[in-house]
C-alpha cells in the first residue's frame, strides 16, 4: 500500500482497497494453535533447545548417560511454567481484545446514528465521539461541538504526556455541524500516505466538491487518545484497527545487551567448544581403552548389542560424554543471571535516596537488565534544559530599544544583587496579572506606564507571538497551557506588564492591552522548528495594519534584519553578551510592517503550498523565509533557568570516578559555557577551553588540529601509536585507545560546526580530540546530531555509554546510548518512556552508578566467577575419571 | 504500556506517597560481614591453615604407616590353575593351589582378610548398571525392564538370579588360611559375615519371601558364570544364604577403580588368635575359580589390620600433606610480596 485513498459515507468504494477493519488482535494464540505456537517459539531459546537436544541423546538407549528424567523434569518444568505463564497473559489479551472490540461507538449509518461495537467499524465511516470517549480509530475530525470545531484530547495513552492537546477541523467541514443530513451527504475523497508509525506526523489532502484542502497532523484525532473537554465531535475514519499509529507503534523494542551479556555469549560459545574438546578427547580414548583392555574385558561384560568395534564404541561414547558433561555449559546461567539482574533493579526502585518527595517519583529501573553496565560508564551524554537545570523559567531581564531592563541600582548607580528583600515591581494597576510572578525593576513599568511605542510594542508582540493555550475556568483567572516553557514565561510576563492574551481562536487573538480589549487577526502562522529557530505570527490590529512579529534565537534572527537597526544591532548584541554571561537563555524579537498587496500574494501561495502533496514542507519554508526578511529589531529576552539541586557536586563526584561528561544542548553557546561554569564542568583551573565554531569543513579540521597539538603534540608524529594504527588498517572503523592529554582541558563545539565535524573525514579527528578533553560541551545542536554523537563515541570508543536527558528531543540519543536515563520532569514523558532508568533529579546519578551500578557489577561478577568454578569443578572431575573408568562415560 | 499509562492518575489518589519502605532488606541496610583483608588476616590465616593441614596430613601417614600388612599376588603363583581357567569350558573342574608365606612378627589387633582386584573395571558405566537392586530387594519384578542385559535371561526364558554383568562376574575363589605350628597345621578361624555395611545387609537386600529358599528361587537359574545357585552360597547360615550373602553384597557394591580391595573374612579372635595373628608359618589354600588373566588382571590375597583412620590407605594423609605445604607456600610468597612492596610504597606516599 503505496496511498491509501477512500471516500466518506461510501463503504463499497472502500471495500474494493481492502482496507483493514476495526478490529485489532493483540493475542498471539487460540485454543488450537497454542500448544504448538508456544513450544515453537520456547524451543527458540538456546537454553531450551540444548536441552531438547541432550533429552534426545539421552533418549538413545546406546548413548544415554544418564537417565532421561534428569533432562525431562527441569526441561518439562521450565516449559510449563513459562507456557501458563503466556497462555494468562494471552489469555488476558483475549479478553482486553474483545473488551476494546466491543466497546460501543456511535456510526452515521444511512442518515441514522447508530451503536456499533468498534471492530465493526470501517475505512470511510463517519463515527460521533463524546466527551471521556477513547477515540476509536485514526479519524479526521470533521466538526465538534466547541467554537472553531476545536477538540480537546488527551495522549496520555500515546505519549504519556497528560496535558490537554487541541486538535482543529478544517473549516470546510466544520461547517457540518452536528447536521445528520449534511454529514451523510458529506462525499469528501482522502488521499494519504500508507499506514505508518509516526505519531506526529500526516500528509494528506481531502478533495471535496473539487476543491482540495490540506490535511496535516492538527486534524487527526488517533487511536489511543480521549476526547476531554468536548461535549461531542465527528470523524471520519482514515486508518483502523492494525493500521492505526497506535498499533503500529506497539511491539518491536530493540533489546540493549550488557557487555556482560556480549562476554558470556563468547564464554558460552568458548565453553561448548572446551567441550566438544573434553568429548573428542574421552572418545578417542575409549576408542584405545575397549581396543586394548575393553575387548579382553568382554568376559564379564561383553560390547552392547550392534558395538562391533572400538571405534564405533568410541563415537557412541562421544556423545554419552556430550550429555555426561552439558553441566560445563552454563545455559543455566542466562536464568539466573535474569533473576539476579532483576533483584538488583528492584533495589533500585526501592532506594529511598533516589526518591524525590517534591512530586513523588522514586527511582525507577525501566529495563532489569542493564545493572551491571552502569557500574561501567565511561562517557556520559546530558541535555542541560530540565537535566541540569530546573527548567523553570522565569522572565528575568530583557532588551528593548537598546535599553536594558532587569538589574537594579542603588542610588549611587551601583548595582544590587538580588535577594528575597527585594522590593518587587506592583502590578496590581493590572487586575488579570498573575500574583508569583516577580520582577524587580521598576523603570520597566514606568516606561509601560509611559506608553512608550517600542516598549508596548515588545509587549504587544510577546502577548501575540506565540502556541499557548490560555484556560480562564473562572473570569480572570487565567491558567496558560504551554508546550514550551520559555513561552510560558514569556506570555506570563506580558500579561503582567498589561499586555494580557485572554483568549485564542484559530483566527483570532484576544489580549487586554493595558485594559482595553483587542482582537487581532490572525492570518498565519509561521510555526517553529529546528532548523529555523524562530517563529512568526501575521496579524491584522483592529485598525487594519497587516504586522508579521518574529521571535527566535539571535544567529537566526540577526541575519534577517533590516540594514537600517544596525545601531540597535550592536546595542542589543552588548546586551544579549551580558544575559548570556549571566546564564540566561535569550531570545531576539523583530517585527515588519506588511504590505497589503505583497501579503495577499503571499498568503495565496502559501495556501497552495501548504495543500501540496509532495514537498510541501520544503515550499513552506522557502515562503516563510521569503517574508521573514527585513525585520525591525525589537530588542530581546532574557530567561533565567535554575539549576536542579546538586548538579555541581554530583558532577564533581562523576568527574573523580574518571567519568567523561558532555553536555549536548540546543542552547546558545555563551548560554552552555555559562552554565558550564556554574556547575562546575568547566572551571578556572583548566589549561584552556577550545571553542570550535567554524563554519566550513576546513576550519573545524584547523580548530580541531590545533587544539589537539596544544594538547598532545606527540600525536601529531609519525611514531604515534595511533598513527601506526591508522596507516595499518585504512578503511574499516576501528576502536581509538584512550589518549593522554597534558593538563585538563574543555571543549566547545557548536552545532553548526559539529555538523561537518560529523562528517566522515573529520569524525576520527573529533573523537580524537573531543576524548582527549574531560568536559566537551556541544551548544545548538539538534536532537538527531545528540543522537550522531553518542553514536560516534560508541563506535570509535570502546566504552559504555550513557544518555541523560527529559524531553522528547533527548529520547534519540536516550535510545542511541548503551544506556538511556529519563528525568521524570517537566517536559514529558517521552524522555521516560524510552528511557532504561528513570528519577527525578540529575544529583541521583552518581547513586545510581557509583552505588547501584558498582554493587551490581560486582555481585554479578562474584555470581560469574564461582558459577564458571562450580560449573567447572563438577564436570572436569567426571573428565578426570573418565581416565579410570575406561571412558565409559561413568 | 497502555495499561500502565491509564491506572497512574486514579493510584495517585488511592496511595498518597510512592516513597519506598525503609526496611533493612529494601534499603540494603541489613547486616553483613565484610571481612577487611589485611596482610596478617591474609598472612595468619594461610599460616594456620597450613599448619593444621600438615599436622593432620603427618599424622594420617604416621598412623597408616603403622599398619601391618601382608599382601600376596597369586594370579600366576597356581599358573596350572589360571590356564586352566582361560578356557571357559572347564568351568566345572576344580584346581586348588596353596601359597605359603612367613609372619616374623606377630600381627596384633583385629586381622581382616581381603581380595585384590587389578585392572578389573568394576566403575565402567555398563557394568554398574547391569543389576538389578528390585531382584535383590526380593521382590518379584520381570526383570526385562531393568538394565541387567545381556545377564537378564537364559534363551529359554528362564530369568538369572541375581541378574546382571555384576552379579555374574562374582569374585568366586574360596581362600583358607592355615597356621603351620610346628608340624601341626591348624586351620585359622575365619569370620565370613558382619563384613557388609549393616545398611546393605538389611535394607537393601532381602530374599523372595517363601517357606525355604530354594522354592524362593524356583524358576530362575544361577547366572551363567556362577558354580552353584544363589540359595547355596552358604549352606550352613541361612541368614547369609542367597540375596543376603554377605560375598554377594560386597561385591555389588561396586569399586570406583579398576583396582580395588574387598573385604572377605574377619580372623576369629579365638585361642591362640586371641591377640591377632602370631608369629609363624601359614599356607593360604585358595580354590582357583576366578579368572583373571584373560583381561590381563590380577588377583591378591591380603591381611591387614586397622587403625582410627582406616585402612592402608595414605590417600588422605598424602593430600592433606599436600595442600599444607601449598597453603605455607603461599603465605611465604605472600610475605616476600609484602615485604618488597612495603619498601616501594614509601615512594608513593607523598
Amino acid at each position: 500500500e503505496e496511498e491509501r485513498q477512500l471516500q466518506a459515507n461510501n463503504r463499497d468504494f472502500n471495500l474494493q482497497f481492502e482496507y483493514a477493519n476495526n478490529s485489532i488482535k493483540t493475542s498471539k494464540y487460540n485454543f488450537f494453535t497454542f500448544l504448538p505456537l508456544n513450544l515453537f517459539e520456547q524451543f527458540q531459546r538456546i537454553a531450551n533447545a540444548y536441552f531438547l537436544f541432550l533429552l534426545i541423546l539421552q533418549l538413545i538407549p546406546q548413548i544415554s548417560s544418564l537417565s532421561w528424567f534428569t533432562t525431562v523434569v527441569p526441561l518439562v518444568l521450565v516449559l510449563a511454567v513459562s507456557g501458563v505463564k503466556d497462555a494468562i497473559d494471552d489469555f488476558n489479551r483475549h479478553k482486553s481484545d474483545k473488551h476494546v472490540n466491543n466497546r460501543p461507538v456511535q456510526v452515521l449509518i444511512n442518515g441514522m446514528l447508530k451503536d456499533e461495537k468498534w471492530m465493526n467499524i470501517q475505512v470511510g465511516d463517519i463515527i460521533k465521539l463524546e466527551n471521556n470517549n477513547f477515540v476509536t480509530a485514526d479519524l479526521l475530525l470533521l466538526s465538534s461541538s466547541e467554537p472553531h470545531s476545536l477538540t480537546y484530547i488527551e495522549t496520555a495513552e500515546l505519549d504519556g504526556e497528560t496535558n490537554l492537546k487541541v486538535k482543529q477541523a478544517l473549516t470546510v467541514t466544520a461547517e457540518l455541524g452536528e447536521d445528520l443530513q449534511k454529514l451523510t451527504e458529506f462525499n469528501g475523497e482522502v488521499k494519504c500516505e500508507a499506514p505508518n508509525n509516526k505519531l506526529d506526523k500526516f500528509t494528506g489532502t481531502l478533495v471535496l466538491r473539487g476543491e482540495k484542502y490540506a490535511l496535516d497532523n492538527e486534524k487527526m484525532l488517533l487511536r489511543g487518545c480521549t476526547i476531554r473537554n468536548t461535549e461531542w465531535c465527528f470523524g471520519l475514519v482514515i486508518y483502523a484497527g492494525p493500521d492505526t499509529k497506535l498499533m503500529q507503534n506497539s511491539g518491536k523494542t530493540t533489546f540493549k545487551r550488557t557487555s556482560i551479556d556480549r562476554l558470556m555469549n563468547v564464554l558460552v560459545l568458548v565453553i561448548f567448544a572446551f567441550l566438544a574438546l573434553m568429548c573428542l578427547i574421552l572418545a578417542i580414548g575409549n576408542g584405545i581403552w575397549e581396543y586394548k583392555t575393553g575387548y579382553y574385558f568382554q568376559v564379564y561384560l561383553p560390547w552392547a548389542e550392534d558395538v562391533n568395534s572400538a571405534s564405533y564404541s568410541g563415537f557412541l561414547m562421544f556423545w554419552s560424554y556430550v550429555i555426561i558433561l552439558n553441566t560445563v555449559v552454563p545455559i543455566s546461567l542466562y536464568v539466573s543471571v535474569e533473576i539476579i539482574r532483576l533483584g538488583n533493579s528492584f533495589y533500585i526502585d526501592w532506594d529511598r535516596k533516589m526518591y524525590y518527595p517534591l512530586n513523588d517519583t522514586p527511582a525507577q529501573a525501566r529495563t532489569t537488565t542493564l545493572n551491571e553496565e552502569l557500574g561501567q560508564i565511561k562517557y556520559i551524554f546530558s541535555d542541560k534544559t530540565g537535566t541540569l537545570t530546573q527548567n523553570i523559567m522565569c522572565f528575568n531581564k530583557c532588551s528593548i530599544n537598546g535599553k536594558s531592563y532587569g538589574d537594579v541600582y542603588d542610588l549611587s548607580g551601583q548595582r544590587i544583587e538580588i535577594n528575597e528583600k527585594t522590593e518587587k515591581v506592583d502590578f496590581s494597576y493590572n487586575q488579570l496579572a498573575d500574583p508569583k510572578f516577580a520582577f524587580y525593576d521598576h523603570s520597566l513599568v514606568e516606561a509601560v506606564k509611559l506608553n512608550d511605542v517600542p516598549t508596548h510594542r515588545f509587549f504587544r508582540l510577546l502577548s501575540l507571538c506565540h502556541t499557548v493555550m490560555p484556560e480562564e475556568k473562572k473570569e480572570g483567572n487565567l491558567v496558560y497551557q504551554a508546550q514550551s516553557p520559555d513561552e510560558g514565561a514569556l506570555v506570563t510576563a506580558a500579561r503582567n506588564f498589561g499586555f494580557v492574551f485572554r483568549a485564542r481562536t484559530p483566527e483570532t487573538i484576544t489580549v487586554v492591552e493595558m485594559g482595553e480589549t483587542k482582537i487581532y487577526k490572525l492570518l498565519a502562522i509561521l510555526d517553529f522548528n529546528n532548523v529555523r529557530k524562530r517563529m512568526s505570527v501575521i496579524v491584522r490590529s483592529p485598525e487594519g495594519d497587516l504586522t508579521l512579529y518574529c521571535k527566535g534565537a539571535d544567529t537566526i534572527l540577526y541575519e534577517l534584519l533590516h540594514s537600517s537597526c544596525d545601531a540597535l544591532k550592536e546595542e542589543t548584541t552588548e546586551h544579549l553578551n551580558e544575559f548570556a554571561g549571566e546564564g540566561l537563555r535569550t531570545l531576539v524579537v523583530a517585527y515588519k510592517n506588511l504590505e497589503e498587496d505583497y501579503f495577499q500574494n503571499w498568503i495565496r501561495r502559501h495556501h497552495e503550498a501548504s495543500t501540496a502533496l509532495e514537498g510541501r514542507e520544503d515550499k513552506l519554508s522557502e515562503l516563510y523565509e521569503e517574508i521573514e526578511k527585513d525585520l525591525m529589531l525589537l530588542g530581546a529576552t532574557a530567561i533565567e533557568d535554575k539549576l536542579q539541586d546538586g548538579v555541581p557536586q554530583t558532577i564533581e563526584t562523576l568527574a573523580k570516578a574518571n567519568i567523561k561528561i558532555w553536555v549536548l544542548t540546543g542552547d546558545k553557546q555563551e548560554t552552555a559555557m555559562n552554565i558550564g561554569y556554574s556547575c562546575n564542568l568547566l572551571d578556572d583551573d583548566m589549561e584552556d577551553v577550545f571553542i570550535i565554531e567554524g563554519s566550513t569543513s576546513d576550519d573545524v579540521f584547523n580548530e580541531l588540529r590545533n587544539a589537539r597539538k596544544k594538547m598532545k603534540p606527540d600525536s601529531f608524529l609519525d611514531s604515534d601509536e595511533i598513527n601506526i594504527q591508522f596507516e595499518k588498517s585504512s578503511k574499516n572503523p576501528k576502536v581509538i585507545p584512550d589518549e593522554q592529554a597534558n593538563g585538563v582541558y574543555g571543549l566547545v563545539i557548536t552545532g553548526h560546526s559539529l555538523a561537518y565535524a560529523l562528517e566522515g573525514n573529520l569524525e576520527l579527528e573529533l573523537v580524537r580530540t573531543a576524548c582527549m578533553c574531560k568536559v566537551v560541551i556541544c551548544c545548538r545542536v539538534t536532537p538527531l546530531q545528540k543522537a550522531q554523537v553518542v553514536e560516534l563515541v560508541k563506535k570509535y570508543k570502546k566504552a559504555v555509554t550513557l544518555a541523560i536527558g527529559d524531553g522528547a528531543n533527548d529520547v534519540s540519543m536516550i535510545k542511541t546510548a548503551h544506556i538511556g536515563v529519563g528525568i521524570s520532569g517537566q517536559e514529558g514523558m517521552q524522555a521516560v518512556l524510552s528511557s532504561d532508568f528513570s528519577f527525578a533529579q540529575f544529583r541521583y546519578l552518581q547513586r545510581l552508578l557509583l552505588v547501584h551500578g558498582r554493587w551490581s557489577y560486582i555481585r554479578m561478577c562474584k555470581f560469574l566467577k564461582y558459577f564458571f568454578y562450580k560449573n567447572f569443578a563438577f564436570t572436569l572431575v567426571h573428565f578426570w575419571y573418565g581416565f579410570f573408568s575406561g571412558f565409559s562415560a561413568q | 504500556m497502555k495499561n500502565k499509562s491509564s491506572f497512574l492518575p486514579q493510584e495517585g489518589e488511592a496511595h498518597p506517597s510512592r516513597c519506598p519502605d525503609n526496611s533493612a532488606f529494601k534499603q540494603q541496610k541489613l547486616p553483613a560481614w565484610k571481612p577487611q583483608l589485611t596482610i596478617a588476616t591474609v598472612l595468619s590465616s594461610f599460616f594456620l591453615t597450613g599448619s593444621f593441614c600438615l599436622s593432620v596430613g603427618v599424622s594420617l601417614i604416621l598412623s597408616a604407616n603403622s599398619i601391618r600388612e601382608i599382601q600376596i599376588d597369586y594370579s600366576d603363583k597356581c599358573s596350572d590353575c589360571s590356564k586352566l581357567r582361560e578356557n571357559s569350558s572347564n568351568w566345572n573342574k576344580e584346581c586348588h593351589c596353596s601359597v605359603n608365606f612367613t609372619l616374623k612378627e606377630d600381627i596384633l589387633g583385629d586381622v581382616f582378610m581381603y581380595y585384590g582386584l587389578q585392572n578389573f573395571y568394576q566403575n565402567h558405566r555398563r557394568y554398574v548398571i547391569s543389576r538389578s537392586d528390585a531382584q535383590l530387594l526380593g521382590r518379584n519384578v520381570n526383570i526385562q525392564k531393568s538394565y541387567c542385559a545381556p545377564f537378564t535371561t537364559y534363551r529359554n526364558g528362564t530369568p538369572m538370579a541375581p541378574c546382571g554383568a555384576i552379579a555374574n562376574s562374582m569374585f568366586n575363589d574360596t581362600i583358607d588360611l592355615f597356621y603351620n605350628l610346628n608340624s601341626s597345621v591348624i586351620q585359622v578361624p575365619l569370620l565370613k559375615t558382619g563384613n557388609s555395611w549393616w545398611t546393605d545387609k538389611n535394607l537393601k537386600f532381602h530374599n523372595p519371601k517363601s517357606h525355604n529358599l530354594s522354592s524362593a528361587f524356583a524358576g530362575t537359574a544361577r547366572p551363567p558364570y556362577w558354580q552353584k545357585a544363589v540359595y547355596l552360597l552358604d549352606e550352613e547360615d541361612e541368614r547369609n544364604n542367597g540375596y543376603v550373602n554377605d560375598d554377594l553384597i560386597i561385591w555389588m557394591r561396586v569399586s570406583a577403580f579398576a583396582t580395588f580391595r574387598n573385604l572377605y573374612r574377619r580372623v576369629r579372635r579365638i585361642r591362640q588368635f586371641a591377640d591377632g595373628l602370631p608369629a609363624g608359618n601359614y599356607t593360604f589354600h585358595i580354590s582357583y575359580n576366578f579368572p583373571v588373566t584373560k583381561f590381563k588382571g590380577r588377583k591378591q590375597v591380603i591381611l591387614s589390620t586397622v587403625v582410627w583412620s582406616g585402612g592402608n590407605n595414605p590417600f588422605l594423609g598424602i593430600a592433606y600433606v599436600f595442600s599444607g605445604t601449598a597453603a605455607t607456600l603461599t603465605g611465604f610468597v605472600i610475605t616476600a610480596i609484602h615485604l618488597k612492596l612495603r619498601k616501594k610504597k614509601t615512594h608513593f606516599r607523598k
